[in-house]
């Protein structure tokens, strides 16, 4: 038994950990840092207060000075992006731990019209989670309790600010496990991605937060508190106020408090790793996994070969397979392994036999599963380390899924780039298509954007499928939404937030 | 070229947690995730190696246990195993299976399939008896080097680099010999699946601790299983004054 214990650490130890990959490399800032945002972009700033001492002796007076932290250094990890692609320039962090004190915060900011910035895990793709110019950071991460899990019904509740990953692991003592998963697990916090209404790995089997989300408990811009923290499966009581903080990116309200509809853990999961020869066959493969596997079917991804070799050179991480064009993972969760063994093998095997896939690898074993979910979580921090990013992710019809990688290289094909490739959520028909380079350069990105929103709106799909608007997207929302539901949104925008304190720059053109 | 016989033991994945059964007899297995012992399929992998280089003519992988244990022989003849042998030992026989039993067997085995060359985890990560490799050099009087960490074999002998306290031990061995795998002989491969459909298709030979004259009587009774003691939890102190003074009040400093 202790063995076990000791290997674990030994096997963790040879493997290089990916959690505190992500944890590490999240607070390690280094000579890369990105431009200041208001000197690379054309924004102005609002007309907010500039902090004075005497706000940040009232913030001081109710939290603590421990509590609200204006050292540079410190501020410095709050005021840039995971990807490195914004900075602001807030030099004051504040930290509440309890509902009332996210409260008293709001109330004094509108009153004094200061704008906030609210923050989660600081793990969103869009520039949305940090200030543009000198916002005051509200940050979650002290807000982390898990307050109740109900084993029967499988309903979570708990704060705002609890890591994803923490939750998970409570929930496993239950028997059971979030409803959503993706790579950013180990950092990110539910507040954060119900607020992105974060997609992820499992979408295609587990639904998104609008589905799983049952209530929340939201501050609005002027410190009222709105309890929306329904547990009940079933509740047709007026208009369904909690899907607006859904997705709405801190723009409408904090939130604070999440009830969280949670799937038991499944007893089996296997997962298989493949290798194709050509996009036509990862659709053929895809039909095939929903007709064969159907309900065992939990996820269902693809990664092209230039993406992989971002785990592969610049993360040193192992594949097994040799090189193909194109690599699928393929995972069933299920209740009898027996039974989704012999199905997935039999898939594979039919397969492999009429060619559609060339190779491939399946595992029920927990940490080679690990392994090679690694290859697929860790291509965003994979891809940090080619340079500069310029991350897109778009739904489009699942025929065209891969057609932008193409177009993109043909139209890039004299520019000076480092990689361009696509991988993502193929089940959900949502590509995460990335252009890297050394360096940022307006150039480049005056070639790639409007371009790849016009491409996207042309078929009709969505130039934000699960990462959401932030600061960067804004004045393309357009491509995916009419002027008529876009003035709504304004509207609900002053309704809740009338002197546009929450989140300014973001979401909204 | 060598016939090489490995060993390969079904245990709980090394991922999950364990827990202790309430009446302290074991740990509970029912329902939870097994797969091979670790460092058994390093062992597999070292021969598949061999082969591949042209070292080792065939390689049969053993497993002693219920009928799941053939779960671990698939995965080894996924890996490039060429034949399996399940000895098959189940129930409360199973239970108290302890390594001088399994070490009979092997040693058995190795006998009527003429091998040159045994290659075994260094210890199962459920027991942690770490002496299996070492009652089966015993029994059939080979040569033994435990905890390899490298494996050259020449035409008649086997080259071992050890890992021992503080470095590195080399040794070399006269075949017939058995070698300990330890962590860093080498990283497992994945199998792939045309491989784990061929695995399908070879064999394995079912037998029983009788078929093979061993008697599986328990020497050791197992009297309590139980949790490590938990840590006690820690304090935060608001500076470093206070921590020394708290290190000085417990005697620490
Ligand atoms: C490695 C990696 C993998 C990822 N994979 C996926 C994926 O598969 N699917 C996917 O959808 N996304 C993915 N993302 C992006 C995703 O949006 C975020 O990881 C996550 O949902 C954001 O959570 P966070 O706590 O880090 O929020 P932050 O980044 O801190 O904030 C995100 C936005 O929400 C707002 N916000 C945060 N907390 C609150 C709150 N309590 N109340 C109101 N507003 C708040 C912020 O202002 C910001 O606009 C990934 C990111 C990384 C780095």
């Amino acid at each position: 038994m202790l063995t076990q214990m000791i290997i674990r650490k030994l096997f963790n130890l040879r493997n290089a950990n990916k959690r505190n990959n992500l944890k590490l490399s999240q607070r390690c800032f280094s000579s890369h840092l990105p431009e200041l945002t208001k000197n690379r972009y054309s924004v102005k700033r609002g007309n907010y207060a500039v902090l004075t001492e005497d706000h940040k002796q009232f913030f001081i007076d109710l939290l603590g000075s421990t509590r609200v932290i204006t050292n540079p250094d410190e501020c410095l990890s709050y005021n840039v992006d995971w990807i490195k692609n914004v900075r602001g320039y807030s030099t004051c962090i504040l930290k509440p731990k309890t509902t009332e004190e996210v409260s008293n915060i709001l109330a004094f900011c509108n009153d004094n019209r200061i704008a906030v910035c609210p923050q989660g895990g600081n793990t969103g793709l869009v520039g949305g989670s940090v200030p543009v110019f000198d916002e005051v950071v509200l940050s979650t991460s002290l807000m982390n309790k898990i307050y109740s899990i109900n084993d029967t019904s499988g309903v979570l509740v708990c704060q705002s600010g609890c890591i994803l990953e923490n939750i998970d692991n409570a929930l496993e003592e239950h028997g059971l496990m979030a409803p959503l998963d993706l790579g950013a697990k180990g950092s990110c916090h539910i507040g954060g991605n119900v607020s992105t209404n974060a997609g992820g790995l499992r979408l295609l089997r587990y639904g998104n937060l609008h589905g799983s989300v049952l209530g929340l408990e939201v501050v609005k811009a002027d410190g009222e508190v709105i309890d929306l923290l329904s547990t009940l499966k079933k509740d047709n009581t007026g208009f369904h106020l909690k899907h607006l903080f859904i997705g709405s990116e801190g723009t409408l309200g904090i939130v604070t408090k999440v009830a969280l509809q949670c799937p038991p853990k499944p007893r089996a999961v296997n997962l298989a790793f493949l290798g194709l020869q050509s996009f036509e066959h990862i659709l053929r493969t895809l039909k095939r996994a929903k007709q064969e596997l159907a309900e065992i079917l939990s996820s269902c991804e693809m990664i092209d070969a230039s993406t992989l070799d971002v785990c592969t050179d610049n993360l040193k991480l192992k594949s097994p397979l040799s090189q193909y064009p194109f690599y699928m993972l393929i995972e069933t969760h299920g209740s009898n392994n027996e039974h989704d063994q012999e199905k997935l093998n039999k898939f594979l095997e039919d397969a492999i036999a009429e060619e559609y896939i060339l190779d491939g690898t399946t595992t029920n074993e927990i940490n080679k599963m690990k392994h090679i979910w690694d290859l697929r979580e860790r291509i965003t921090e994979g891809y940090t380390k080619d340079g500069y990013v310029f991350k897109y992710d778009v739904s489009l019809p699942i025929e065209k899924f891969y057609s932008i990688v193409p177009a993109m290289r043909e139209k890039l094909a004299n520019e000076d780039t480092v990689r361009i490739s696509g991988y993502g959520h193929l089940g959900d028909g949502n590509i995460h298509f990335q252009v890297s380079a050394r360096e940022f350069s307006q150039q480049l990105l005056k070639k790639i954007e409007p371009y790849v929103y016009e491409y996207t709106s042309d078929l009709r799909g969505s130039i934000s499928a699960e990462h959401g608007i932030g600061f960067r997207k804004p004045k393309y929302i357009h491509y995916s939404k009419s002027s008529g539901s876009i003035k709504i949104m304004k509207q609900l925008k002053t309704m809740f937030d009338p002197y546009g304190i929450l989140n300014p720059y973001k979401v909204l053109p | 070229m060598a016939r090489v016989l490995v060993g390969v033991k079904r245990v709980i994945d090394y991922a999950v947690k364990i827990r202790v059964k309430p009446d302290k007899t074991g740990v509970v297995t029912d329902g939870v995730k097994h797969s091979m012992n670790p460092f058994d399929e390093i062992a597999v992998e070292e021969a598949v190696r061999l082969k591949e280089k042209k070292l080792a003519s065939e390689i049969i992988a053993i497993t002693c246990g219920p009928a799941q244990s053939q779960e671990a022989l698939r995965t080894a003849l996924a890996m490039g195993v060429d034949k399996g042998i399940h000895v098959e030992v189940s129930g409360p026989e199973y239970e108290t299976l302890q390594p001088i039993h399994v070490s009979k067997i092997l040693a058995k085995i190795a006998q009527n399939e003429k091998i040159d060359l045994i290659i075994l985890g260094k210890q199962a990560i459920d027991d942690d008896s770490n002496q299996t490799a070492q009652m089966t050099s015993g029994f059939l009087d080979w040569s033994l080097a435990t905890f390899a960490s490298k494996i050259e074999k020449g035409e008649k002998d086997v080259t071992v680099t050890r890992d021992i306290d503080g470095g590195h031990e080399v040794v070399t061995l006269k075949l017939p010999a058995i070698v300990s795998a330890d962590l860093r002989l080498n990283e497992p491969r994945y199998a792939t699946l045309p491989n784990i459909m061929k695995a399908k298709k070879k064999p394995i030979q079912k037998l029983s601790p009788k078929d093979l004259g061993v008697d599986t009587t328990p020497r050791i009774k197992i009297i309590s299983v139980e949790d490590p003691p938990t840590r006690q939890a820690g304090q935060i102190v608001p500076d470093v004054d206070t921590l020394i003074a708290k290190l000085k009040e417990k005697g620490h400093c």
